[in-house]
């Protein structure tokens, strides 16, 4: 009998289609759609901002050198992950990550919270030869990322693209004040868009982070965005019972 | 006189399936090139040369690109154009059509390709494509949906043979998939840079459903398609069981997509996710074994073939990787285990045991059969089939041993404690103790390309000698008209 009915797919290019159809579409709904509805899906937790003009851009770096193919930005909650590496990583931390880096193999050691952990010479000597601060690495040399200047011509659009996302990036009066209400005058004012290629300017020299304030090179915004990585939750405030419920 | 000298081409479209097999060859001494090429930047960094265009975060998404879609996806327009062409006793429907999923499918790859050693990636594995070549991808899928339904429509068989359900189900999901994952804002129209629409565990979630189904249907459904057509017709046996097949497709088809959030396990993605994900895992051992005995046992009874046939050899060894690779991803599936096994090699010689050793030892198989029917021709050499069968065979074997031994290594030392409760070893001590496994992989991938070049030399002699007997035969009719 169930060959019978089978019969009836099987001889019927149009029912083949549609029972396909059903059968591939369920997993994703089931899996994917909650994620959206959940409430305790992210964690509310304080500190958490979208990238500053500049650290953006160097999160655009990251991307296009595909620093993801060696390198995850996702710590587990175990103990040595937690000695090597800091609190576990919590979703509200790739909140404004687009795409998220997560990241699924590690040939280097994980990057979630590289921010702070060494200073922005070191970072920069690292990227132009690894070997000369690590000599059994195994990462290319990036030479080219102090030579060449940094494009700052589009990151209006960018960052204009992020916000079609729904990043939080202000185009207007209205926007900017809810923002500083959200993030703080001083937060605000990075995200504010008619202010982006200004503000990255400012932040590459005040933050003099390739070691050269005369020009804002790649290596700037790289550094820039490797050094906030993982340092925007402030853990202290947290007990584990207040994080551990979303997990 | 006419009829004689080659029906087959009238009544069947063999030209576009000769072009896809071409390119399959094409794409897979490249890619595989490139992936040795990449495999030895780890173990002998100075390869990188400190060029922006070859450094390994750029040139990895170059040979997954080439080797996945670019080798695997024409090597399945190909078997599929031919297959649904055969087993339907039809002409393929839309002749235009289907040139133009040629052509743009092989401009999909050279785009990607070029773009990614130029910075441009979307930073999602294997959908590291920019949005331009993302909608050409999804014009030209849509176009071999048509054709391929089309074909169905004016089929001369009342029934669709089974071959067909798996390849029409790794069409659809792989349109359903491509088109969700890659949903993302361009900075400009005339930007290439875009951004991804999602962000955080919602991108993280989509991306790998898409990444483990790109595994499931366009690695595995689809070369499923191949197996059920190629492996009873070459062994010239009908298929073990019709039943399995029907519980294999429909099993496969609604677990497989359930399966992807095993890639998440212990992130900040919901626990109730990842675990629903390794659940249907699990699960999925049953069909996939299901269709592995199915294909395994359809050799029941000609056995002997293995002995004097390497073209069988390499299904049904290709089955057993399968049957081997399907086990061994459940198992990494559970979190205990995932908590060793995720983010180290152990995943990549996973991965290569199901795309080495299955994935594309049942596309040589299948190559080796059809194309000597495509160009009406005994293959050029079957001791060089041979010789392919045993270095892709030793190669397989060199890379997926290097990557279980280097992959645990780097498991347990990352988590090694000395006795005062501090970590044993550094990260870079890991680093450091990878390099011999780092060499050996690099030596079977060396083993393994080898073998590829061969076949695609073999292949060139056998269309060559098609072509020359063909035109032999075509003169003496000419001079008789």
């Amino acid at each position: 009998m169930s060959k019978l009915k089978h019969e009836i797919i099987e001889t019927n290019a149009g029912w083949l289609l549609v029972a396909t159809m059903l059968a591939i579409s369920v997993g994703g709904l089931v899996e994917i759609t909650p994620l959206f509805m959940i409430d305790d899906t992210m964690e509310k937790v304080d500190g958490v901002r979208p990238y500053t003009p500049l650290e953006q851009r160097g999160r655009d770096i990251y991307i296009r050198e595909g620093c993801y193919t060696c390198h995850s930005q996702m710590v587990r909650p175990f103990r040595d992950e937690q000695l090597r590496y800091g609190h576990y990583s919590l979703a509200a931390e790739s909140k404004y990550d687009h795409p998220f880096q997560w990241g699924s193999k590690r040939t280097g050691p994980d990057l979630a919270r590289v921010g702070g952990k060494y200073s922005n010479e070191w970072h920069v000597q690292h990227l132009i030869k690894p070997k000369s601060v690590v000599p059994e690495s195994v990462m290319p040399n990036y030479p080219w990322l102090l030579t060449t200047p940094l494009d700052i011509s589009d990151v209006g659009d960018r960052l204009r693209a992020l916000r079609a996302t729904g990043v939080p990036y202000s185009a207007n009066a209205e926007e900017y004040r809810r923002n500083a209400e959200r993030f703080g005058e001083d937060v605000a004012r990075q995200l504010h868009i008619p202010d982006a290629q200004r503000n990255l300017v400012a932040q590459a020299q005040a933050g003099n982070f390739d070691g050269d304030r005369s020009s804002v090179t790649e290596m700037d915004a790289l550094v820039a965005y490797l050094q906030v990585l993982g340092t925007m939750v402030d853990f202290r405030q947290y007990k584990p019972e207040d994080l551990v419920k979303y997990r | 006189m006419a009829a004689t000298s080659s029906p087959a081409t009238e009544q069947y479209n063999y030209d576009i399936v000769k072009k896809f097999s071409v390119m399959a060859l094409v794409w897979g001494v490249v890619g595989m090139l490139v992936g040795v090429w990449i495999a030895s930047e780890l173990a002998w960094p100075f390869l990188n040369f400190d060029s922006p265009y070859i450094s390994f975060g750029r040139f990895r998404p170059v040979h997954t690109s080439a080797v996945i879609f670019g080798f695997g996806g024409s090597a399945l327009f190909a078997t599929s154009y031919y297959v649904v062409q055969r087993t339907c006793q039809t002409r393929l429907w839309g002749e235009g059509l289907a040139n133009f999923t040629f052509w743009g499918w092989q401009a999909v790859i050279v785009l990607a390709a070029v773009s990614y050693v130029m910075g441009y990636s979307q930073g999602r594995e294997y959908a590291e494509m920019e949005w331009p070549i993302d909608i050409l991808i999804e014009i030209v899928w849509v176009s071999y949906l048509a054709v391929f339904i089309g074909t169905l429509m004016q089929r001369k068989q009342p029934h669709i043979y089974v071959a067909n359900w798996f390849y029409l189900a790794f069409i659809l999901a792989t349109a359903l998939l491509h088109t969700f994952n890659n949903l993302a804002v361009p900075v400009g129209l005339f930007s290439l840079k875009s951004y991804s629409l999602f962000s955080g565990p919602m991108d993280a979630m989509t991306q790998w459903w898409y990444g483990h189904n790109a595994v499931g249907f366009f690695l595995t459904a689809a070369f499923l398609g191949m197996m059920y057509y190629f492996v009873p017709k070459h062994a010239g046996r009908p298929i073990y069981s019709y039943r399995l097949s029907i519980v294999h497709f429909w099993a496969l088809s609604f677990m497989y997509m359930w399966v992807g959030t095993h890639h998440l396990h212990w992130t900040a993605l919901p626990d109730w996710a990842s675990t629903l994900g390794a659940t249907f895992s699990i699960m999925l051992l049953l069909p996939s074994w299901g269709g592995m005995i199915n294909g395994i046992m359809t050799l029941s009874g000609a056995w002997d073939k293995l002995r004097t046939d390497p073209v069988m050899r390499f299904m049904i060894v290709a089955l057993s990787f399968y049957g081997m690779s399907t086990f061994e991803g459940p198992l990494m599936s559970l979190k205990d285990v995932n908590a060793l096994s995720h983010y180290t090699d152990w995943t990549v010689g996973h991965v290569h045991s199901g795309a080495l050793g299955w994935v594309a030892m049942i596309s040589f198989g299948s190559l080796y059969h059809m194309i000597p029917k495509l160009w009406n021709t005994p293959m050029y050499s079957q001791r060089l089939i041979n010789v392919h069968f045993w270095l892709a065979t030793i190669g397989v074997l060199l890379y997926i041993t290097a990557m279980w031994i280097s992959g645990i290594m780097q498991g347990l030392m990352w988590r090694a404690f000395d006795d005062f409760g501090n970590l044993q070893y550094s990260f870079v001590e890991s680093v450091a103790a990878m390099h011999p496994f780092y060499a050996m992989r690099a030596i079977g991938g060396m083993f393994f390309v080898t073998g590829m070049i061969l076949m695609a030399y073999n292949c060139a002699m056998t269309i060559r000698q098609g072509v020359r007997e063909a035109r032999g035969a075509a003169q003496p009719a000419v001079a008789a008209a």
